[in-house]
């Protein structure tokens, strides 16, 4: 589909400052992450998405609040996008009481029904049927201008679930958001070795509902493009797909050697990633001076800062009654 | 008190709690026009319209896992799975999702969905659609699982598994459908997790559940001519486990036979005895606790082969004999 704007979004400076700290956000506190699983504060492992910060942000700014999403194992931009609480967050991340989960859960199941976020997920293309029942309830009790957005992967959308559910949120007309970042692996494996059709916006038409697709390294095409995707949704329409491409700098988990990749295609892609290019364009457009943009970062370093003292001074959960937990009253 | 088939009475459950509450929906293939495989929901989509009966194009892991996310938004599914051997086309999404949210979720949503599922063989469906595989969901926190024996507490039961908050895996014994047994018109429920002694007796149990308990029944009944008295329980409720009434019982008759259809081999069986064996009951026992259980083998197809491969009156006697 092809896009259609409206205004001008670069007179909107609230927005473009948050959309510009949401990412600065997100790097920041996944590269705090990483800091902090090397000093073995965090356990287990974690999915970075170092590189995709305009895909999580852009799409995640141009949902509302009450919007249903549904993240991925890739999903910290996701979930602070949404909206959740980022020093919970953190707190999940450590393994605390205080976390998101209460330290059930971890970087794989963040969740803040809050606002919305009805869980990462551990399983890929797991979520795109729960995202149609999501989307089913709204369907079901008419709620009006709501849409569930599920993210998913090229690796994803491979995944029986995530076909089945395409089918049926189109047999369905279900409002459901289709969100494919398409980071052009799967863990290690390219794209062009998963599928014959690399395409992957078709899969869309194939189902008979229509597609967007965008930068996803240009967080104001992506905010734009999915706001327009969204708007179709929630009009009642049925789903739509939004690819955005995009590329992940960071390691797959914590196991990646990046032995699958080059040292020269990594550099490419971290000069052109999303955060810098936002930064470089908002400049040179006059839009932002330097200083202000400065004074962003240290917002987003601060943000992050606290959210790691935050988690630390949380206590260990109590091991205590875990099986009193695993059954709702 | 009027009697009513087992079919019939899981329908009664479905409507009555479907009138009862608004956020109550039913899903599953061709449960519409065509009433479901075993003609369960007769009548259903003429009393709440498509709008409440949902049907499915045929793709089990979007639509279980459709339950999972409308349970998550306030709605309370009820999903039928055709055959309970599909569960292993939706496996992800009832042990990864489902059965996990309410604790990896640190308790802040429920998932309210039954799974009602035809499980269990004797049909001649072969071998996709006639296991036993309860002790598959048992394993798994998070679940409950409930194999109801009579049209009675197929419906008190499945009443309670639709206001549980919790994903309850609702197994209907195919052979029972056309089961005739009394229900009561007026409105009642049943508790998960309650056993049901079904006869008394003193000299041996036998403890049970589904399809087994009138093959138990039976058994006790021709025991009984020769003087010896088998007491039958009936679980109901897998999970949770009623282990006061296993225990209850072993203590009570010191010999014990479990009988269920799904294959012995590292079956729900194991769970019993060793609850038995793991509590005070051991001391009471007078020989060891048989199993009686499925042969380690797919169901098959010929009846002759069928008949065999599941426990049998005679397999349940002879188990008996052994300990007495």
């Amino acid at each position: 589909m092809k896009r259609q704007r409206e205004g001008n979004i670069l007179e909107e400076k609230e927005l473009l400052r948050e959309l510009l700290l949401r990412m600065m956000t997100v790097n920041q506190f996944e590269e705090a992450a990483y800091w902090l699983f090397g000093q073995g504060l965090v356990h287990g492992t974690m999915h970075l998405s170092v590189g995709e910060e305009a895909a999580s942000i852009g799409t995640t700014a141009a949902l509302t609040q009450e919007d249903y999403m549904l993240a991925t194992h890739r999903g910290h931009g996701q979930a602070l996008g949404k909206g959740v609480d980022i020093r919970a967050m953190m707190a999940e991340l450590l393994g605390r009481a205080g976390g998101t989960n209460h330290g059930k859960g971890g970087s794989m199941h963040i969740c803040d029904f809050d606002h919305g976020i009805l869980g990462a997920n551990g399983i890929v293309g797991a979520n795109g049927p729960i995202g149609c029942g999501a989307a089913l309830t709204i369907k079901m009790k008419k709620i009006p201008d709501r849409v569930c957005a599920v993210f998913f992967g090229d690796g994803a959308s491979n995944e029986g679930a995530m076909l089945e559910s395409m089918n049926l949120a189109a047999a369905w007309k279900l409002p459901v958001l289709f969100v494919l970042v398409n980071n052009t692996y799967g863990m290690s494996t390219p794209i062009e070795r998963a599928v014959k059709n690399p395409d992957l916006k078709q899969r869309a038409s194939a189902f008979g509902f229509p597609a967007w697709e965008c930068d996803g390294n240009n967080v104001l095409a992506v905010y734009e493009t999915v706001k327009e995707a969204r708007e179709y949704v929630a009009a009642g329409n049925g789903p739509a797909l939004v690819e955005e491409h995009t590329y992940r700098t960071s390691g797959h988990s914590k196991s990646d050697g990046n032995l699958y990749r080059s040292k020269e295609e990594i550099q490419y892609w971290k000069d052109r990633n999303p955060i810098k290019r936002f930064r470089d364009f908002l400049l040179g457009k006059g839009i932002f001076t330097k200083e202000e943009i400065d004074a962003v970062q240290a917002q987003a370093k601060q943000a992050v800062e606290d959210a790691v003292a935050y988690a630390k001074a949380q206590p260990e959960p109590e091991p205590l009654g875990l099986e009193a937990d695993v059954y709702a009253r | 008190m009027r009697e009513i088939t087992y079919r019939e009475a899981i329908r009664e459950a479905m409507c009555e709690e479907m009138r009862r509450d608004e956020a109550v929906y039913f899903m599953g293939e061709d449960i519409g026009a065509y009433c479901g495989a075993f003609g369960v929901s007769r009548g259903m989509l003429e009393e709440f319209g498509p709008e409440r009966i949902l049907e499915p194009p045929i793709s089990e892991a979007a639509f279980v896992g459709a339950g999972i996310g409308s349970a998550i938004t306030g709605m309370r599914p009820i999903v039928e799975l055709m055959f309970s051997d599909f569960m292993a086309v939706c496996y992800d999404q009832i042990i990864n999702q489902a059965a996990k949210m309410h604790f990896m979720f640190a308790g802040k949503v429920n998932v309210p969905m039954v799974i009602r599922t035809a499980a269990g063989g004797g049909t001649g469906a072969a071998a996709q659609h006639s296991q036993s595989l309860e002790q598959m969901y048992c394993h798994v926190p998070g679940l409950k699982v409930v194999a109801p024996s009579t049209p009675y507490d197929a419906k008190g039961l499945l009443k309670t598994a639709i206001r549980d908050n919790n994903t309850v895996i609702f197994l209907e014994q195919k052979l029972l459908y056309n089961k005739k047994g009394p229900v009561p018109e007026e409105e009642y429920t049943l508790p998960l997790g309650k056993a049901d002694i079904c006869r008394e007796g003193k000299d041996v149990s036998l403890i049970t559940y589904g399809r087994m308990t009138p093959l138990c029944l039976e058994v006790a009944g021709y025991l009984s001519q020769e003087g010896i008295e088998a007491e039958v329980l009936d679980l109901r409720t897998l999970s949770p486990l009623d282990t006061g009434a296993i225990i209850a019982t072993a203590k009570k008759t010191h010999r014990v036979v479990v009988v269920h259809e799904a294959v012995q081999f590292s079956g729900f069986g194991g769970e019993i005895v060793s609850t038995i064996a793991d509590s005070e009951a051991f001391y009471y026992l007078d020989a060891p606790v048989k199993r009686v259980g499925g042969l380690y083998c797919p169901v098959p197809f010929s009846p002759v082969l069928e008949t065999n491969a599941f426990p049998t009156r005679e397999r349940v006697e002879a188990a008996v004999r052994e300990i007495l």
